[in-house]
């Protein structure tokens, strides 16, 4: 049976933790903001366009869409899970609020209660496919790899055969009235960034002030210990599937305005920019350990990086997705040190 | 078979420690450790645990290296850079947890690391034939191929000592061989490691069985808080002079008095044929407020699992009420909720998140008390405070991670945080496994102090002592059965044994 832990092993903890956060740990947290500060900085020495309010409020606005779901994706992966099908999730939800729009337009008679309406059932997809991943994770007791791996293929598929392989497209008159929940703007400030930034503050407010939170980081440091004090783990893991969902639903619903259209390729690789935000931001992939503010960080760090490649000519912008990677890969050894 | 390869002179191992010094990081485990062993003897190395003598046996095993100090083998000072290397030398511990690869057969965990080869293949028949006679000779009548999975641990058990020998060990070390046995499988394990010693064949027997330790040692080795504090030989010890020696001081002084409740009072938890599938049949008990009610039982006789299908972490039936009322508990949330709540043995991987600071662990089963709704940061820090003082919890600072404390304060915190809700009746599954004597005792006044303050306790624990010195009346299991309940001048470790292993003649 289970043998008292060793001294050896006590001993090893004790050393690890007494320290308290090390230097070294609180280098680590301040990490993905001081990369994010000297690449700022770089992108300013290097074209004077870099600096400027409109590229800022430029580069917050293509992270919204990943920031939002990075936001919902933190949640499931302090949990100790993962979602691979958020990209085709968003484009899945992106087809059918188009298609519904279209419809309703002519069956509720009102064109803006059909956008309204439109933008209500991307939230509530959002949350139903969550649901459908918590329910077969917690009580299915399939592997979150697995679920999200079989639903990646299976969104994206019924899209595809809803647009007959081509795009779904908003109609005209609708699109323009869509248009200003991605092209508005709130002093000065474009609507998909403040719904970025309402998200973000919700989900620390969540993570770091509620039950529902603690109990988040307390499955993903160890279940059974969560389990054992009487958490109710299946009905957390499944709420938490749900909020990322729900973050899908709203990511998408300001993006549909972006193009009025949904295709095969709509959200493509998604789900690992927004995974690889978390990670940036100090999230350990085996749960427990997390941070929105981080989330947050990491998702612009990585827009910032293909801003960068845009405007200046030093890497050619084909190479974005392989600097990202190195980027993803240099700050998990550099976080590894510290567990 | 293995026997008949050596010459009769070099069976045994003389090995001696010389002055053997280990530190983890700042903290110092063992203290200078001196003595020597003589070939061809079973040793009974007892200790609490912490006491070091786990670590002992992992340097001279080449699993850990001495900080200081020497160890010499056969008079000559030897430095294991592995297990390897004192393998070749003939040493051999044998893990409390087996180190079997589940997948594979019996022969090929034999003979796992160490496979035969003829050319660039492996010699299957021949590893087979070897297996098979290394089987014969520990007495296990499995084919070479049976997978490890399929085995039941006592076999498992066999299975090691099986590869130890097969690793021609002249010095063998068992860590807790008998937790998992049953009586007629000790019997088992004792006549080999008696035919060991007529081979010549060094033991170093580590228990917690001071029975045990009387019937198959020639020698009692004791350390404590990481030194060597005495050794004799068994015949001159009786088990009570073994105990004293483990713990240094009588054995009296580590509890409290008990202390009368009021035996009439309607039970806070009464339990009525309950059963729990392939663990536990048709259990009655109850407990009253201000009685501590002890668990005993042989490992796997269904005492946790009994308690899990009450508590609604597995399924089971039957009839539970707390304080007169008839409840269904279908989850540990609803037990928690209804005034009953339990800590569990594994404290690692059930009880604390060693990972979180101090306050969350504490909170976390009573989290609505402190969300209105958002989480008060500053009520948790005082509840901390105050469970700090109540509980004893010794630490450098509040905002350490769990990870921080030793482990008696651990279990302190553990135990706060399943006292946290503020329960009526409390389940503590070995409150005081892996923790040293100091905490212990702290520990058996404080659940004491709980009673009085009458919260009904039960106290599952396979340290028999404890449930004498706490206790009022014990329930004794076998088999997954409640055999007996035993108090007053029945409360002896005999008379509990006697009916954990259902064979009188222990207890002669």
């Amino acid at each position: 049976m289970s043998q008292p832990e060793t001294a050896a092993a006590q001993a090893a903890d004790a050393r690890r933790a007494e320290a308290g956060p090390s230097f070294a740990d609180r280098l680590a947290s301040f990490g993905p903001v001081i990369g994010l500060v000297l690449l700022c900085a770089a992108g300013a020495g290097l074209n004077s366009d870099f600096a400027t309010m409109d590229n800022a409020l430029n580069v917050l606005t293509r992270t919204a869409f990943i920031g939002i779901i990075a936001v919902g994706m933190c949640f499931v992966i302090i949990l100790g899970g993962i979602d691979l099908s958020v990209g085709s999730m968003a484009a899945l939800i992106a087809g059918c609020v188009i298609m519904f729009i279209n419809w309703a337009a002519g069956a509720v008679g009102s064109p803006l209660l059909a956008v309204m309406l439109g933008a209500g059932l991307a939230i509530l997809l959002g949350g139903a496919f969550g649901l459908i991943h918590g329910v077969l994770i917690a009580k299915g007791r399939i592997e979150p790899f697995i679920v999200t791996l079989g639903t990646l293929g299976i969104y994206r598929a019924y899209l595809t055969y809803f647009a007959d392989g081509g795009a779904l497209t908003l109609e005209n008159n609708l699109a323009d009235l869509y248009a200003p929940a991605y092209y508005g703007s709130l002093l000065g400030v474009p609507v998909p960034v403040i719904a970025f930034l309402v998200v973000a503050l919700i989900g620390a407010a969540i993570l770091n002030k509620t039950a529902f939170g603690r109990h988040v980081q307390a499955i993903g440091s160890n279940e059974m210990v969560a389990r054992y004090a009487a958490v109710d783990v299946e009905r957390v893991k499944i709420l938490t599937y749900m909020l990322l969902g729900i973050c899908v639903g709203i990511a998408t619903l300001f993006y549909v305005p972006r193009l009025g259209s949904a295709s095969p390729t709509t959200g493509l690789l998604w789900e690992l920019e927004a995974i690889a935000a978390v990670i940036v931001g100090g999230a350990a992939l085996k749960g427990g350990q997390g941070s929105i503010i981080g989330t947050v960080v990491g998702a612009i760090l990585l827009s910032v990086i293909s801003n960068i490649l845009n405007l200046t000519s030093l890497i050619s912008v084909y190479l974005n997705a392989a600097v990202q990677g190195f980027v993803i890969i240099t700050v998990a050894f550099l976080q590894k040190g510290r567990r | 078979m293995i026997a008949k390869e050596r010459s009769p002179g070099d069976h045994g191992l003389a090995v001696a420690f010389d002055g053997i010094v280990k530190r983890f990081g700042p903290v110092e485990v063992l203290h200078g450790v001196s003595f020597a062993l003589e070939p061809g003897r079973v040793y009974g190395l007892l200790g609490e645990n912490g006491a070091g003598k786990s670590t002992l046996m992992k340097i001279l095993a080449g699993y850990e290296q001495p900080s200081e100090g020497r160890v010499l083998v056969g008079g000559e000072p030897v430095a294991f850079a592995g297990s390897r290397d004192a393998e070749k030398r003939g040493i051999v511990l044998i893990h409390q947890e087996f180190n079997l690869a589940e997948d594979l057969s019996i022969a090929g965990n034999i003979f796992l690391g160490h496979e035969r080869r003829s050319g660039w293949f492996l010699d299957e028949a021949m590893m087979r034939r070897e297996a098979a006679a290394a089987l014969q000779q520990v007495g296990l009548e499995r084919v070479p191929d049976t997978p490890v999975r399929q085995l039941i641990v006592a076999e498992k058990q066999l299975v090691e000592i099986a590869k130890a020998l097969s690793r021609k060990a002249r010095l063998l070390i068992m860590d807790e061989p008998t937790a998992t046995l049953t009586p007629s499988e000790v019997s088992r394990l004792f006549s080999l490691i008696e035919r060991m010693r007529a081979d010549g064949v060094t033991v170093v027997y580590i228990s917690h069985k001071l029975d045990e330790v009387e019937r198959i040692t020639d020698e009692v080795i004791v350390m404590r808080d990481g030194k060597l504090v005495g050794r004799a030989p068994t015949a001159s010890l009786s088990r009570h002079d073994m105990a004293t020696m483990m713990v240094g001081r009588e054995i009296a002084d580590l509890f409290p008095v008990k202390e009368a409740f009021d035996a009439a009072a309607p039970p806070a938890l009464a339990v009525e044929n309950f059963s729990v599938p392939g663990w536990a049949q048709d259990i009655s008990f109850a407990v009253r407020p201000g009685e501590i009610l002890g668990f005993a039982g042989l490992v796997g006789a269904g005492r946790t699992e009994l308690f899990e299908g009450i508590l609604g972490l597995r399924p089971g039936g039957g009839a539970v009420s707390l304080s007169g009322r008839l409840v269904t508990l279908r989850s540990l949330g609803e037990a928690t909720r209804q005034g009953l709540s339990y800590l569990s043995e594994d404290r690692k991987g059930k009880g604390l998140h060693v990972d979180f600071p101090l306050a969350p662990n504490l909170t976390l089963m009573a989290l609505e008390q402190y969300a209105r709704p958002w989480l008060d940061h500053g009520a948790e820090r005082k509840a901390l405070a105050r469970a700090v003082d109540e509980f004893g919890i010794r630490t450098g600072s509040l905002s350490v991670k769990a990870a921080a404390l030793s482990g008696g304060n651990q279990q302190k915190l553990a135990l706060a945080k399943v006292l946290h809700p503020k329960p009526r009746v409390v389940v503590l599954d070995e409150p005081t496994r892996g923790v040293d004597v100091g905490a212990k005792r702290e520990i058996y006044f404080l659940i004491q102090r709980l009673a009085r303050q009458g919260l009904a306790v039960v106290v599952i624990s396979s340290e028999l002592i404890e449930l004498i010195g706490l206790a009022h009346r014990v329930a004794v299991m076998r088999g997954g059965r409640l055999v007996a309940t035993v108090a007053g001048d029945e409360l002896t470790e005999e008379i509990m044994i006697a009916h954990a292993t259902g064979s009188r003649h222990v207890a002669a």
